[in-house]
């Protein structure tokens, strides 16, 4: 079988600058299709922009630099002409803050595949209740579609969000930290939802909760400073894990 | 995609241009309509003399000059002390729901259009001066006096903004060494907020100096150097907006040389305000 | 001392509060539907104003219609499009200095531009384009306001969902900036309510109600100086006066509310 498409991304070499400061140091690493894939390290270790990196959101950043090579199948994504928009509808991004649109909640969901082209109102109306199924939306919400999305609990709307990402039919859903701010019960119900998502989606899962990754996860890799320092199967990285840093913010010795 | 964001970030820079382009225009159209008549004259002669008879081809304008500087410093000597005390009170002594509702009540004031100044001017504060003081009652006092209530409003808003800015720390600080309020202020706030209270005024005085309706309605419109606050004056602005209507040939293009000035005097006035706005 | 500053305080109220009173207790009595609604009568010694708000609505719109387009615009390019740097700087510059621009210098180069060199004459065409250029600086201070207060997270949500720059900008950003744009809308009205002597020589006085762009007019605020200067009648000067300083705090008033409720809900 083809390397090359046998993952659903890929990365090599791949170091990512804005200004003077180096946030991620040639970094390498394969994601599978239809896994959950953790990205773990404590705070700055270049997590969040690498997720940023795979649907160029990090292109946003002032002064923002990349080298190195990015595939999504067999599209590379780090060339110049590269259509960010395609991209990002194949790549779904959840924020770590529930960012819900001052619409309402059907709006919410249907404002991206409306102007994908996706005009027919029947198709759309079904769109938005397939992808808050998905989510474990659709029960709390189904009848008060038409209600404010800001009117919505915490927990509620980092649903929403992941809904209106799966409204646009994305292939891969990148999640930065998106339980950082919820209770427990959102969590576990965001948690549960993944375990589902990972039947039809490509799932990256940025966490700073070393607990979470090791519940969440298919494989995991370790971030330390801007630097790859370990990739592999959860479990075994969990249990025994080759690289003495990995195993010191495991236990907690830093973090 | 990409093609169609390019096309409209050019658009818009377009539009963005609008704000500068109109300045250029506004600039271009008046020097050219204006200095043909200052190479005529000479510019000696047009800014020095005071003969002001266009029908006879004289384009002195240094009475209008010395009367717009007059009428300025005049409003200045109302309207600084006035809204100083305005803004120091809003600022420093005012507990907080009283400055919410007082602030916007001040700003009100600049609403109000300048020709209902001079209305008001021209039925109840000329008859007073005409009755208390002498003269015909229009007069360089009467200009001065609207013209610094007209002021009030920019050097208030300035001024509180440039007070408010001074960190509380300052305060703090002279408190505790045992000076009162008033001594805090004086000693402390003021000097800090300085070149913002300066900026005000610079600002005010840019106001005054280009204000055109109320002045024509209460200040006189006479043609000669003022000798006392009680005479008749004509601005740069009225002499202008005066005679604007009917001037043809060297005329008109002498009132818009009296604009190349007006426009110089301000530009001046804003640049400055902006140096030192820039410099804190 | 600080009794001085509270007496002289006070004093400064006074004198706005006696406007308002003096305006309204002479002119209010003056404000019936007759004078709302008839026109001008020998030269303004009799009847009403009707045909100066035609006027004034007509130049008003027209100058916001140019206005509003050519403001908001600068404010998305300065705000979404470009970051701080020597072309920002020179465009906000420009329209600072445009702002301080005094109206009789306006009203000089409309008249100019306007009526004599492209020949519209004294038209509602002509004041309202003048208007424009004076309005300019004020929508686009307020629209850059009202637009850098959406949150950022806005736009990246509508980036994450493969929206393109433009449509998050029109489907989103603009309608929350909407309340504060408007407020930019108001004060302007309100400004160029009160201005004559820019609208003096670009609009001219024309007494009859204007019907196209290419008709002078008179507006109310030119109405009001030309009755005041000529003594032509001191009740309908007084009456027009109060529907000018009434409609004025009104929308002024209105403006600023506006724009407290709309800051509050983004801070």
């Amino acid at each position: 079988m083809n390397q090359v498409t046998q993952f659903k991304l890929r990365i090599e070499h791949l170091s990512f600058f804005y200004g003077d400061f180096q946030a991620l140091k040639d970094i390498s690493l394969e994601v599978r299709g239809h896994e959950i894939f953790g990205l773990m390290g404590p705070a700055k270790s270049g997590k969040s922009t690498l997720l940023r990196v795979l649907n160029r959101m990090s292109d946003l950043i002032p002064g923002a630099r990349v080298e190195g090579k990015a595939w999504l199948d067999g599209l590379d994504i780090l060339a110049p002409d590269c259509d960010l928009v395609a991209l990002r509808r194949r790549v779904g991004l959840v924020l770590s803050k529930p960012v819900p649109l001052p619409r309402s909640i059907l709006e919410n969901l249907t404002l991206a595949p409306r102007l994908a082209g996706k005009r027919d109102a029947g198709e759309l109306a079904a769109l938005a209740e397939a992808a808050l199924k998905a989510a474990q939306l659709w029960d709390e919400v189904k009848d008060r579609l038409r209600d404010s999305a800001l009117k919505l609990s915490g927990g509620q709307q980092q649903r929403l969000c992941l809904a209106r990402t799966l409204a646009m039919e994305p292939e891969v859903i990148l999640l930065d930290e998106p339980t950082s701010g919820l209770d427990p019960i959102s969590t576990a119900k965001i948690e549960e939802t993944l375990f589902q998502l990972k039947k039809n989606y490509t799932i990256i899962l940025v966490s700073n909760n070393t607990k979470q990754i090791a519940r969440a996860t298919d494989r995991v890799a370790f971030l330390l400073m801007s630097r790859l320092v370990e990739v592999g199967d959860t479990h075994q990285v969990f249990t025994v894990p080759q690289d003495k840093r990995t195993d010191d913010y495991i236990s907690g010795r830093f973090g | 995609m990409r093609t169609q964001g390019k096309f409209i970030e050019r658009v818009l820079f377009l539009l963005a241009l609008s704000a500068v382009s109109s300045l250029i225009l506004i600039t271009v159209f008046i020097f050219m309509e204006g200095l043909p008549l200052i190479v005529h004259t000479g510019l000696g002669n047009f800014i020095l003399s005071t003969h002001w008879a266009p029908t006879k081809g004289h384009f002195g304008i240094f009475a209008m000059i010395v009367s717009s500087i007059l009428v300025t410093l005049g409003a200045l000597a109302l309207g600084v002390p006035l809204g100083l005390s305005c803004a120091i009170t809003l600022a420093e002594f005012a507990p907080s729901p009283v400055r919410r509702v007082l602030k916007p009540a001040l700003e009100l004031l600049a609403g109000i259009p300048s020709v209902v100044y001079g209305f008001l001017g021209v039925v109840w504060l000329v008859p007073l001066i005409r009755e208390h003081l002498g003269g015909p009652g229009l007069s360089l006092l009467a200009a001065s006096i609207i013209l610094g209530i007209m002021i009030l409003p920019t050097v208030i808003s300035i001024s509180i903004d440039a007070l408010t800015a001074v960190p509380d720390i300052y305060r703090e600080g002279s408190i505790a060494l045992g000076a009162t309020r008033w001594q805090t202020v004086r000693r402390v706030v003021l000097p800090a907020a300085s070149s913002g209270i300066v900026t005000a005024i610079i600002l005010g005085m840019g106001r005054a100096v280009g204000e055109t309706m109320a002045v024509i309605m209460v200040a006189g419109n006479a043609l000669k150097l003022p000798t006392s606050v009680l005479d008749p004056v004509r601005t740069l602005t009225s002499n202008i907006a005066l005679e604007l209507a009917y001037a043809a040939g060297r005329h008109r293009e002498a009132l818009f040389a009296t604009g190349i000035v007006l426009f110089l005097i301000i530009m001046l006035l804003n640049f400055s305000a902006t140096l030192i706005t820039r410099r804190r | 001392m600080k009794s001085l500053l509270w007496a002289l305080t006070g004093f400064t109220l006074l004198i706005l509060v006696f406007i308002i009173v003096d305006i309204s207790v002479k002119g209010l009595p003056q404000v019936t539907p007759l004078f709302l609604f008839q026109d001008p009568q020998d030269m303004g010694r009799a009847g009403g104003i009707f045909s100066t708000i035609v006027a004034t609505a007509y130049i008003t719109a027209l100058a916001l219609l140019i206005a509003s387009p050519l403001g908001v615009g600068t404010a998305i390019y300065l705000t979404e499009y470009t970051r701080e740097g020597a072309a920002t700087r020179i465009i906000r510059f420009g329209a600072e200095c445009l702002a301080g621009v005094p109206s009789i210098i306006l009203g000089l180069f409309g008249f100019v531009l306007f009526v004599m060199k492209l020949g519209f004459g004294w038209s509602i065409l002509s004041g309202g384009l003048t208007l424009a250029i004076m309005v300019l600086p004020i929508i686009i201070r307020t629209s850059e306001e009202a637009i850098k207060a959406v949150p950022q997270e806005y736009r990246l949500a509508c980036y994450s969902l493969g929206l393109s720059q433009w449509q998050a900008i029109t489907r989103i950003v603009l309608p929350a900036a909407l309340p504060g744009i408007t407020t930019g809308v108001m004060l302007s009205v309100g400004r160029s309510l009160g201005e004559t002597a820019v609208l003096l020589f670009t609009a001219g006085a024309a007494l009859r109600t204007p019907l196209s762009i290419f008709d002078s007019g008179r507006t109310m605020a030119v109405h009001f100086y030309i009755l005041a200067r000529e003594g032509l009648s001191m009740p309908n000067a007084y009456g027009t006066a109060a529907v000018l300083v009434i409609s004025i705090l009104l929308i002024n008033l209105t403006a600023y509310t506006l724009m407290q409720r709309f800051m509050r809900r983004y801070s």
